[in-house]
């Protein structure tokens, strides 16, 4: 690969477009090429800070109520006649009604902050981009996201069971700072990212793949977590449940 | 049972509120910065809005973010075509983006990582808002609104490579700026 080409595919590279194939040639290519090198780094690092400033905007609400008052409502059941539809039914399904907005609206939120997931983990795939801090021991990675983050992720060591803890990493998801743990297993790269979510309630792990990659996502204990890799999803429950035993195990020892 | 009948007769306005207005923010986002004008963009925003809903039955996808935006960038165009009748806009904006410039001074000799952390979102936005087109709107699509390059490809119809070379230029073009205004003395 020349310059040129690598001037051009090194913004792909840093948003996550490449395939494996493209992506390790382009790392090749940066790493003997140092002004390649320092124009790889100048712009991930300004991609990084654009996303960290938050540069969207908020639509007015005076302009959400116009739009709204624009559609044709009354053609339109409101909400409030569907759900009375539903309640025609019995109680049970009203409450089933309310409970479907509710999941389709989390739904479509947790969609995105999933893609923006797995953007995560491809970017930390990137030469040099896997850990910030690279230790094999619980207890150096841990203390290290001390006043990096608002939560203090859980970082359990399960080398023992055939999930190398490799590092830890700050990153960005849903415009906000983010934890990642980093696992190995074998040559695949497992990263564990872990949130504060407002509620405390305990959802149990669903597997879901986009782009070819599997998540397992889970909440507990006040944290969301969200484990990426290209391993199998079978291998990616072990590892969630491994995660989630030891975890347990620690509270209660 | 009420709840087939009412599936069975699917109402537009409902499936339309449900699936455009949850972009309703990202589409203000872009309006936002192409237009640089917060009442033109409501404008256009709702101008959006209504042409989307008009043409949602024949709406097949792929997703609904890229299609909402392509309208708007039809309603943007419009928007340029009355600034460019109306005597001296294209100035105006030359302006403009020349009294922005003071506005940003740093402290010179700062890494440039630093720079780039430091500086707040109005600075960037701005800097943001004097990239030349077609380098801005491929930029903010892809950085601030998040689409993938096939997704950007789609909104603005062009091929995916036109979109890597577009935003291969924006990003040259907008180190240079922070660059230029690190030199920049106070």
């Amino acid at each position: 690969m020349n310059c040129e080409e690598a001037e051009i595919l090194l913004h792909a590279l840093i948003d996550g477009e490449l395939d494996a194939g493209h992506a390790s040639e382009v790392e090749a290519h940066i790493a003997e090429c140092p002004r390649c090198a320092e124009a790889f780094a100048a712009y991930r690092q300004m991609s990084q800070a654009i996303a960290a400033a938050d540069l969207r905007y908020t639509a007015p609400p005076a302009l959400r109520r116009r739009i709204e008052a624009s559609l044709p409502q009354a053609r339109a059941p409101s909400r409030r006649a569907v759900l009375r539809g539903f309640a025609m039914g019995s109680a049970v399904s009203a409450l089933a009604a309310t409970g479907l907005v509710a999941i389709v609206l989390r739904n479509d939120d947790e969609q995105r902050i999933m893609s923006e997931v797995v953007s995560a983990h491809l970017r930390s795939l990137q030469a040099g981009h896997l850990t910030d801090v690279i230790s094999t021991d619980q207890h150096t990675v841990k203390p290290w996201f001390n006043g990096k983050l608002d939560v203090s992720p859980p970082v359990i060591d399960l080398t023992g069971q055939g999930f190398t803890l490799v590092g830890g990493r700050l990153d960005y998801v849903d415009a906000r700072a983010i934890g990642a743990v980093v696992y190995r297993r074998r040559q695949h790269v497992i990263n564990l990212f872990i949130a504060q979510t407002p509620t405390i309630e305990r959802r149990p792990a669903k597997t879901e793949t986009i782009q070819g990659f599997n998540i397992r996502r889970w909440s507990e204990g006040g944290l969301n977590f969200w484990a990426v890799s290209d391993i199998g999803a079978d291998e990616l429950a072990e590892f969630g449940e491994k995660f989630q035993t030891a975890m347990q195990a620690n509270k209660e020892g | 049972m009420p709840v087939t009948s009412s599936n069975d007769d699917p109402d537009k306005a409902r499936r339309f509120r449900e699936a455009a207005l949850p972009y309703l923010d990202d589409v203000y986002t872009l309006a936002r910065y192409l237009l640089r004008d917060p009442a033109d963009a409501e404008d256009a925003v709702q101008e959006c809005y209504l042409r989307a809903l008009k043409h949602f039955d024949t709406y097949r996808g792929p997703a609904m973010k890229p299609w909402l935006f392509a309208i708007l960038r039809n309603v943007c165009r419009a928007e340029f075509a009355r600034r460019a009748a109306a005597p001296s806009a294209g100035i105006d904006d030359a302006d403009e983006a020349a009294e922005q410039a003071p506005l940003w001074h740093e402290t010179p000799e700062t890494p440039e990582a630093q720079v780039l952390r430091d500086r707040d979102a109005a600075a960037i936005r701005r800097m943001v808002e004097a990239l030349a087109e077609p380098f801005k709107e491929t930029f903010i699509l892809r950085e601030i609104n998040n689409l993938s390059y096939r997704e950007i490809a789609d909104t603005v119809g062009a091929p995916v490579g036109t979109v890597m070379s577009r935003l291969a230029r924006a990003r040259a073009l907008l180190r240079s700026a922070w660059l230029a205004v690190e030199e920049q003395p106070k």
